[in-house]
């Protein structure tokens, strides 16, 4: 597993079957991951997984087929291949179409493996989440918790094609969550808490189990509010789950098919100024920090939105010819299933300077969101709507005040961001491809009684 | 797939610590699917997964482990991997005897999807995508997706179940997007059946890509939803969803065993209207989420859950039916070999009541008609739940009216289901579905005739 040849190897070996009228790209990747949940002090289950597959992308005449298996025998990589090939029959001829090729970038070197996280015992590993459930349940009487879990992946790909792309990489990192119920002999609120690592030492578990705490117990009593139009502070798990929806908006595949509403909106102001959004896989403290994206070129810190003006989308090899602009190394792979998407990599706002506190500390009326619900399917990308189920606590002269549960907070995604009154200073690394902090918006409908 | 002394030794395997119970899970699926978009068919890919889950209970803790390696040598090594992440112990060797039983047939496949020629499939889409384009000039993009997938799998364990199951599951995606003085909209519509091609004989595919169409344009001239709580009719066979998240989440034992659901200790009580009937069935011929077995061996089966408003049951699986000492409902399902069974639903659905569509929407003067809706999610400790609106219109004088821009309802699920005042009687299935749970992703049907709540909140923004 330390070294890149095996891998490579097996791509190398499939792409020296490349037909001289073919291109072809391979991707192979191997990975694993350790799942332990506890509940009630006891494991519940622990979860040893390992996985491995190729991908196999054909392009001839203009046309792709993609083909894949979960394995890595050689008679089931020889299928893969025929299948990719088959299906190359099928595609409409594409001028655009093809493979990435190396565009001169170098790697950035960064510490995305950590030999103290694959050197950890499994039972130190349960011991940790046995540990998050105790503190957690020691923090407050009125708590249960759901479950208490730590979680660990790692993962090495290797991409080759005949474009002239030979790259691998891996990483891997950990995190534990805790989910908690507290009651108070009428209802239960829920919450949670967790915290991210490269390695076991990185991870919090105060702050997780504190988290996971203050979020139910302060809901405990929540009504549902009038309905209003109000300033909403988003905690920064609510902000990532913004971030990740407008960063779909700004996918260089939504806007050469002519589905984002940016389209036609580069440098132009589309945010608030002082808002400032980053796509960077090469900031380690992020949980999906790579070195190199789907299609092998080297990951990069691309700034989409500059001080509030549309600066680039994110592109990978074929959205960037279509568009008329070079890869950003953007292409998203989940897996060896996968053909390569668009996507960001690991993105943030760049934070201000205040803490949640004092942000609050600074409003009259407004209401903080604790948690979203249904943003999947209360968002809609391409016309810009948005509407969600929240929970949270309202904001009255600069303090906490009074909880609220079953209400939705409805605007634009347009609107919303040039709403942005404000962006908070406590950025949050979360196990997802964007990272959080406070959000202040304007103007936002909340809907409840 | 695999042979029976070969699964007889990778259990004994998995027990040779101490272990109470031991599992082997494996599947072997083929998928192809094609995508069009902008006028392009993109690629037709095709899949192979192929491997064996072992899970291995000592106590209450389970342990898990899977290999895409279906030789003895590779079972025999997840087994020991899951068997020492249950823990270690002192065991004894015992000895399984296997009693495979012959297939519990839910489904008929006419025509199995690897019979047809990928041109074939590819041909259907580029129908759609005519359809649907040729519908109105204001239609600016289509796209669409086809996807089939054969899966046969197989559950042995230490208590002597032996099944294999085969299920075919094919399924037609079409999204248009018109483009207006107000911007764009999105029109969706899908179809999907576990039977084989023979589903396209019965489904006119331009006709589901004219819909798509057309709601999309309908929404140009949407206005902004109302905010605030007023009465929601929900048309037959698209709100199957409401009842996924109002309850039918909380009904899943694993949830409640935890103490995070509202229907704890509720079995006897009225929690929904009287009206309200509410089924879930994994043998119904054809509907997206039937199976033969459940993810653990048991056959599929027809579960009332809520009957005339009174909680009957709860779903259950495996290790919960177990731990309460009573038998399985066959709802004990997982993604793929790779990920450990829950409580999941199969097909949901609500029966027929007495009131006629058209009453229903005549009885309400002021409220919101969902003609369809979309995704939902649900906080099973609180109840409350919301469940987007992709196509939804005012009900003005007991008419409905003027269309409406997206948004989510949002309810609280015990309250929601006792304010179910009115249920027609114009039962339909709905659309195929993929519900999560802990991050697994299982297809689900649901269904129910068209009804009334008599107050939700609807999250727009106008006053």
């Amino acid at each position: 597993m330390s070294t890149p040849a095996p891998l490579i190897e097996l791509a190398d070996r499939v792409v020296a079957q490349a037909r001289p009228d073919e291109q072809l790209e391979v991707f192979v990747s191997r990975g694993g991951n350790t799942e332990v949940r506890v509940y009630e002090g006891d494991v519940e289950h622990f979860v040893s997984a390992q996985s491995e597959g190729i991908g196999i992308r054909v392009v001839a005449d203009g046309r792709t087929g993609f083909a894949y298996a979960g394995t890595l025998a050689e008679d089931a990589v020889a299928e893969v291949l025929a299948e990719a090939r088959d299906n190359v029959a099928f595609g409409t001829p594409d001028e655009h179409a093809g493979l990435a090729e190396p565009d001169g970038v170098e790697r950035t070197e960064q510490p995305l493996w950590s030999q103290e996280l694959a050197d950890t015992s499994t039972a130190d590993k349960i011991a940790l989440a046995k540990e998050l459930e105790q503190i957690t349940l020691g923090t407050d009487t009125r708590i249960r918790t759901e479950d208490a879990n730590y979680a660990d992946a790692f993962g090495e790909a290797a991409v080759a094609s005949t474009a002239g792309m030979r790259q691998w990489g891996r990483e891997n990192g950990c995190y534990v969550t805790i989910g908690t119920m507290a009651d108070d002999g009428n209802e239960t609120q829920t919450g949670h808490g967790f915290s991210v690592g490269r390695k076991v030492s990185d991870l919090d578990l105060h702050r997780a189990a504190n988290d996971a705490v203050d979020r139910a117990t302060r809901l405990l009593g929540a009504t549902k509010p009038a309905s209003q139009r109000t300033t909403i502070v988003l905690d920064p798990l609510v902000t990532a789950q913004f971030l990740s929806i407008i960063s779909s908006t700004l996918s260089g595949s939504s806007v050469v098919k002519g589905r984002s509403l940016f389209r036609d909106r580069l440098n132009e102001q589309v945010a608030a100024s002082g808002v400032t959004l980053v796509d960077d896989p090469t900031n380690p403290h992020a949980y999906t920090a790579t070195e190199i994206d789907g299609e092998g070129l080297a990951a990069r810190r691309n700034v989409l939105i500059d001080d509030g003006v549309l600066t680039q989308f994110t592109h990978n090899s074929y959205s960037g010819r279509r568009f008329g602009v070079a890869s950003t190394a953007n292409a998203i792979r989940s897996g060896f299933a996968d053909t390569p998407g668009v996507g960001a990599l690991a993105l943030s706002l760049v934070p201000g300077a205040r803490s949640q506190a004092e942000i609050v500390a600074g409003i009259d009326a407004g209401v903080l969101i604790q948690s979203v619900q249904g943003i999947h399917s209360g968002v809609n990308p391409v016309s810009g709507d948005f509407s969600t189920g929240a929970a949270g606590l309202m904001i009255v002269n600069g303090e906490l005040g009074e909880p609220v549960r079953e209400f939705t907070i409805a605007s634009t995604l347009q609107k919303m961001l040039l709403d942005i009154v404000e962006v908070g200073g406590d950025i949050d690394w979360l196990p997802m491809r964007a990272a959080g902090m406070s959000l202040v918006v304007d103007d936002v409908t909340m809907s409840g009684v | 797939m695999i042979d029976a002394d070969v699964l007889e030794q990778t259990i004994a395997l998995g027990l040779a610590t101490g272990a109470d119970f031991a599992e082997v899970y494996a599947e072997d699926k083929r998928s192809t699917s094609a995508g069009l978009d902008d006028d392009r068919v993109e690629q037709v890919n095709s899949g192979r997964d192929r491997g064996a889950g072992i899970r291995v209970i000592k106590g209450d803790t389970t342990g898990f482990a899977h290999t895409s390696d279906l030789s003895a040598t590779g079972l025999a090594a997840a087994a020991r991997a899951a068997a020492a992440a249950a823990g270690q112990g002192d065991g004894q060797t015992r000895t399984i005897a296997l009693n495979q039983r012959s297939q519990h047939r839910v489904n008929t496949i006419a025509v199995g999807p690897d019979e047809i020629a990928k041109a074939d499939k590819v041909a259907l889409l580029e129908r759609v995508n005519d359809a649907a384009r040729s519908y109105a000039p204001e239609i600016v993009q289509v796209s669409a997706g086809y996807g089939d997938a054969r899966k046969h799998t197989l559950v042995a364990n230490s208590e002597g179940v032996h099944v294999e199951d085969d299920i075919v599951r094919i399924i037609l995606r079409i999204n248009a997007v018109a483009n207006g003085d107000a911007g764009m909209q999105t029109g969706f519509k899908s179809v999907g059946h576990t039977i084989g091609f023979e589903m396209f004989d019965q489904i006119d595919v331009e006709e589901l890509a004219r819909d798509a169409a057309r709601q999309a344009i309908t929404k140009l001239n949407a206005r902004p939803a109302p905010s605030g709580a007023l009465p929601v009719v929900i048309n037959r066979g698209t709100g199957g969803v409401l009842f996924h998240e109002a309850c039918g989440h909380g009904l899943e034992a694993d949830l409640v065993a935890k103490g995070a659901s509202v229907y704890k200790d509720k079995v006897g009580e009225l929690v929904a209207s009287p009206l309200v009937t509410l089924v879930d069935d994994g043998t119904m011929p054809g509907e997206w989420g039937t199976v033969g077995y459940d993810s653990e061996g048991h056959e599929s089966r027809r579960n009332v859950l809520i009957e005339n408003g009174v909680l009957a049951d709860y779903m259950w699986d495996h290790r919960r039916s177990r731990a309460a000492g009573r038998g399985p409902s066959g709802n004990g399902r997982r993604q793929s070999y790779m990920h450990l069974p829950m409580v999941r639903m199969t097909n949901t659905f609500v029966l027929d009541g007495s009131d006629t569509p058209s009453d229903i929407i005549a009885n309400t003067d002021n409220g919101v008609y969902v003609a369809q809706l979309g995704g939902g999610s649900v906080n099973t400790a609180t109840g409350d739940f919301v469940f987007g609106m992709n196509e939804a219109y005012l009900i003005e004088g007991g008419k409905i009216t003027a269309p409406l821009r997206e948004g989510n309802l949002i309810g609280n699920g015990p309250e929601v289901l006792k304010n179910i005042d009115m249920l027609g009687n114009d039962f339909a299935m709905g659309s195929p579905g993929t519900c999560g749970k802990d991050g697994q992703g299982v297809p689900v049907g649901d269904g129910q005739p068209t009804l009334r709540v008599s107050s939700l909140t609807i999250g727009g923004t106008a006053a």
